[in-house]
């Protein structure tokens, strides 16, 4: 049902599409599920509670959660002083925030590595200071991780602060509220929305991330060892089954946390009667 | 006096937008401040309130010296041009904000504040819509809302920023009446920006006339139209035509009726209920040509031509009712007498 | 009237708006902090880590044969796929904003599925198909086909990872833009291709060369996906980044930074080409705004 009749082009368009669709990305990505499903019930089970599995699990999620977290909170406050505040080089740094999109996963992840190891600049300097050592240990990934999800909120939440109504704050001053009521109460609660949808865009990223991660995590099994590392490993030992039930069990919980995304953002528009 | 403003002056940039403004305006009044695009009215307005700083010059409420208060301790209503409903808030909330937000030792208690935002409500008579988010409102209802969130803090003086300058047509007329009644029922001194001057006549018991950041005039509707005080608010208030004695025959305007002992300047100005007309029944110097008319409502506007010094054709405007108009059986192309009952002098 | 509250904006400061200074000055001195920490120390780092033996070993290391063939290497990726992807987006954006059909919205997000992919499963599935116990691999050994830790499976990894580039950025631009200056090329007479070439195409140009410069990004600097798929076969299969990950894990540092210096250019370039062509794009849409309103 084209909408304009006089429009050509559908049929060709439609179908190319489709096919390019199912060759790239549906055929190969039902591989999977058809591998996995030559699996018993009882032989997924036993890979996934697998205790160095399980502790992969463990070290990406925990690790994507806490960052996404960390990232929203510094990605919030860059997105204020980038919308709200002027000072030299505004736009230098706007442009910069893009950069963990643009630098290919391995530069960063030597880098991060280099930075953060205990001989490195910054490293060095926190070992030495309060003993803590960051790569080659779940904080490294965590490191990692907060600069893969830092563009991810910035880039969510800036656009909402742009559009946000600044007469909502003005009201809230002339009703009697101090500025910190203000921000609680009238700022907060409209850009949240787009803050938690930036943090679970950074948190499905940093689930995934492969590159950025393994050169700074010391991929220590059962304590370092990230779940996309332990798919290759499988991987390297013809583990094939293994390689892919695992896969799949994190493409599952990728899916349910995009669906969550986008049924957040339905509930906050409907609560706003925006719906 | 409810709310005084001495010398306050405001630049934006190279932009002067008030120049050594001073008002007083009594206790009571609902004040129009009344100008085009650009006048500096809304700021004035955002200055009294305390949203916006001026660059020198005073702001006192109620007496006390308020210019380096902020906002939220100048006991004042806002009302925003589109409202500046919380979005994420029901009506209910949004109305009772500003009780909430209170210090613990000065806020009311629960039970109270809903009875108070009910009381609101209803005095809005929108209490069915406490539930509703601000996206599910019209334009009245929303402005109707956000005036009984300002009301909701009980302020000494209520601002209002072109409140009803993103309504339709036919709400707007509905909600000045509303406005006015309602400033009759509470008396709380207000002020209201606007760019149309009916809407100030209509609705203000004061009205300031702003231009190039200055006061032109400030007085009771009547006053300001029967009296202008120069040439720009007899040409901003009502319709008037401009007679310039350098491009028009000063003996013609004599002859219809212009005394030119009363002459102050050289330029008259004219309503156009003050131009009589009538059938031309023999040849005088003051006929001019019908040549048009067009119908507003209860009155009749007339489209009259005359030649001018040099030959050039000039329109000029007469006003009269539909009965009057009747009983003079004229047609376009007629021939008529024009009178000039009153006339104004500017330079 | 605009343009007195736009000057007003920028010149007055709104008291109620304005936050403390001790409150403006700390947020953004953190933001100044994260930005220095987190993007513009890696870059320095970079540059400094690539010449720390000198300009001579630098230079060496870039024209080491497996560095070279490296690079050729990603440069053969990136020119298979960036075009693939391009045409692949152009008809997607086509048949997406200029037509209704039933299942619309299952398709965009099928279109963005690789986003929330793993690279490292986007690798994993080609393994599966073409590996030695795969669907086609048997039949692919049979007929000599080398796909599988070779350049053709490098491609289909890099083609799925890019899948969504450039149909993402034209979508929501065409919807944006609408079909009635198409509409009105048809009805002048205009063939399907002329109202692409003529119209379309100078309506979105900036947008689609957006698209396009990002996807030649993430196909040049592709790693978990290449990863799974190459085999890291030195001068053979390496792609830039599996170089330098090699050359990392050999402890040859100046080598691995010299090849990130290259990428890190060219995210540097993409940048800056990212922040000008969004610019024009956005005046461009300004622009046909304008003139619908005239209208």
């Amino acid at each position: 049902m084209p909408q304009s009749n006089i429009m050509p082009g559908f049929r060709p368009a439609i179908s190319f599409t489709l096919v390019y669709l199912a060759l790239i990305v549906l055929i190969p990505l039902s591989a999977m599920l058809l591998k996995t499903f030559q699996l018993s019930l009882d032989e997924y089970w036993a890979i996934l509670t697998n205790a160095r599995v399980q502790a992969s699990f463990r070290v990406s999620f925990g690790a994507a959660l806490i960052a996404a977290v960390i990232a929203g909170v510094f990605g919030f406050i860059i997105a204020w002083s980038l919308v709200r505040y002027n000072f030299p080089g505004k736009r230098l740094f706007d442009a910069l925030i893009d950069l963990p999109f643009a630098l290919p996963t391995a530069v960063a992840g030597i880098v991060l590595a280099t930075i953060y190891e205990p001989r490195g600049w910054i490293g060095k300097l926190v070992m030495d200071s309060t003993g803590i050592q960051i790569a080659y240990k779940p904080l490294g990934i965590t490191f990692a991780l907060i600069f893969i999800g830092l563009p991810f909120v910035v880039r969510t939440v800036e656009p909402v602060l742009q559009e946000f109504d600044t007469a909502m704050e003005e009201a809230a001053a002339s009703l009697g509220a101090t500025r910190l009521q203000a921000f609680v109460k009238v700022i907060l609660p409209n850009i949240l929305p787009a803050t938690i949808t930036g943090v679970a865009l950074a948190f499905a990223r940093g689930v995934g991330e492969y590159g950025s991660v393994i050169f700074i995590a010391g991929n220590m099994p059962y304590i370092s060892e990230i779940v996309p590392l332990l798919i290759i490993t499988k991987l390297e030992q013809y583990d094939y089954a293994g390689a892919t039930a695992i896969g799949l069990t994190m493409l599952i919980l990728s899916f349910l946390l995009l669906l969550l995304i986008n049924g957040l953002q339905w509930w906050v528009r409907r609560r706003s009667g925006q719906l | 006096m409810s709310i005084s403003v001495n010398n306050i002056s405001k630049h934006f940039g190279a932009f002067t937008a008030l120049d050594n403004i001073s008002l007083d305006i009594p206790e009571g009044e609902l004040v129009a401040l009344l100008g085009p695009s650009g006048c500096g009215k809304t700021t004035l307005l955002r200055i009294i309130a305390g949203l916006e700083q001026a660059d020198q010059g005073d702001v006192f409420l109620k007496g006390d010296k308020v210019t380096d208060q902020p906002v939220k301790n100048r006991q004042i209503g806002f009302v925003f041009q589109h409202y500046a409903l919380f979005r994420h808030m029901t009506v209910f909330e949004n109305v009772a904000f500003g009780l909430r937000v209170k210090p613990r030792r000065e806020r009311l208690g629960e039970a109270i504040i809903r009875k108070k935002v009910h009381d609101l409500l209803s005095l809005v008579q929108l209490d069915w819509l406490h539930d509703r988010y601000p996206d599910q409102l019209s334009g009245g209802q929303r402005q109707r809302i956000a005036l009984a969130r300002a009301l909701a803090v009980e302020p000494s003086v209520l601002l209002l920023d072109e409140p009803f300058g993103a309504l339709d047509a036919s709400v707007r007329k509905d909600l000045r009446q509303w406005l006015r009644n309602l400033h009759h029922d509470l008396n709380v001194t207000s002020i209201f920006v606007t760019h149309d001057q009916e809407e100030a006549m209509e609705v203000a018991s004061q009205v300031v006339v702003l231009n190039h950041g200055r006061i032109e005039q400030q007085g009771a509707p009547g006053d300001i139209y029967d009296h202008p005080a120069n040439a720009f608010v007899s040409r901003f208030i009502g319709q008037t035509n401009v007679f310039d004695l350098d491009e028009h025959d000063a003996d013609w305007l004599q002859t219809v009726g212009l005394s030119m002992a009363q002459q102050k300047g050289k330029i008259a100005h004219v309503r156009p209920h003050d131009i009589v007309i009538e059938k031309s029944t023999h040849h005088s110097d003051a006929y001019v040509t019908l040549k048009d008319w067009q119908h507003l409502g209860s009155l009749i506007r007339i489209e009259l031509v005359k030649s001018g010094v040099n030959g050039q054709a000039a329109s000029v405007y007469a006003e009269m009712s539909n009965d009057q108009f009747r009983r003079l059986h004229l047609n376009r192309g007629d021939k008529v007498d024009l009178r000039i009952r009153h006339a104004h002098w500017f330079h | 009237m605009n343009a007195i509250s736009a000057t007003s904006f920028l010149a007055s400061k709104k008291l109620t708006l304005t936050d403390p200074d001790w409150v403006r000055y700390a947020l953004t001195g953190l933001t100044l902090s994260i930005i220095g920490l987190f993007l513009i120390l890696p870059l320095l780092t970079v540059l400094i880590e690539a010449f720390a033996k000198g300009w001579s070993a630098y230079s060496a290391s870039l024209t080491h044969p497996d560095a070279l063939a490296a690079m050729r290497l990603t440069l053969l990726v990136a020119l298979v796929t960036v075009p693939l992807t391009t045409v692949f987006g152009v008809s997607a954006a086509w048949a997406i904003a200029r037509f209704d059909f039933r299942g619309k919205s299952l398709l965009i997000t099928l279109i963005d599925l690789p986003f929330s992919v793993s690279p490292v499963i986007a690798g994993l599935i080609y393994v599966l198909i073409f590996g030695a116990q795969g669907w086609l691999g048997p039949w692919a050994a049979d007929h000599d086909i080398k796909i599988l830790f070779a350049v053709p499976g490098i491609i289909l990894a890099t083609l799925f990872v890019t899948f969504p580039f450039v149909a993402r950025e034209l979508i929501p631009l065409m919807q944006e833009i609408g079909h009635e200056e198409e509409e009105a090329a048809l009805s002048l007479g205009a063939s399907g291709w002329q109202t692409f070439f003529k119209v379309t195409m100078p309506n979105v140009k900036w947008g689609l060369l957006n698209g396009v410069l990002l996807c030649n990004a993430r196909a040049m600097g592709e790693f978990g996906a290449v990863s799974v798929v190459s085999g890291h076969i030195r001068g053979l299969t390496n792609t830039l980044p599996l170089h330098i990950e090699v050359s990392y894990n050999e402890y040859d540092f100046v080598g691995a930074f010299a090849g990130a210096s290259v990428l890190a250019a060219l995210a540097v370039v993409t940048l800056v080409f990212k922040t000008v062509l969004e610019w024009k794009q956005e005046q461009a849409l300004k622009a046909a705004r304008q003139a619908v309103e005239v209208h």
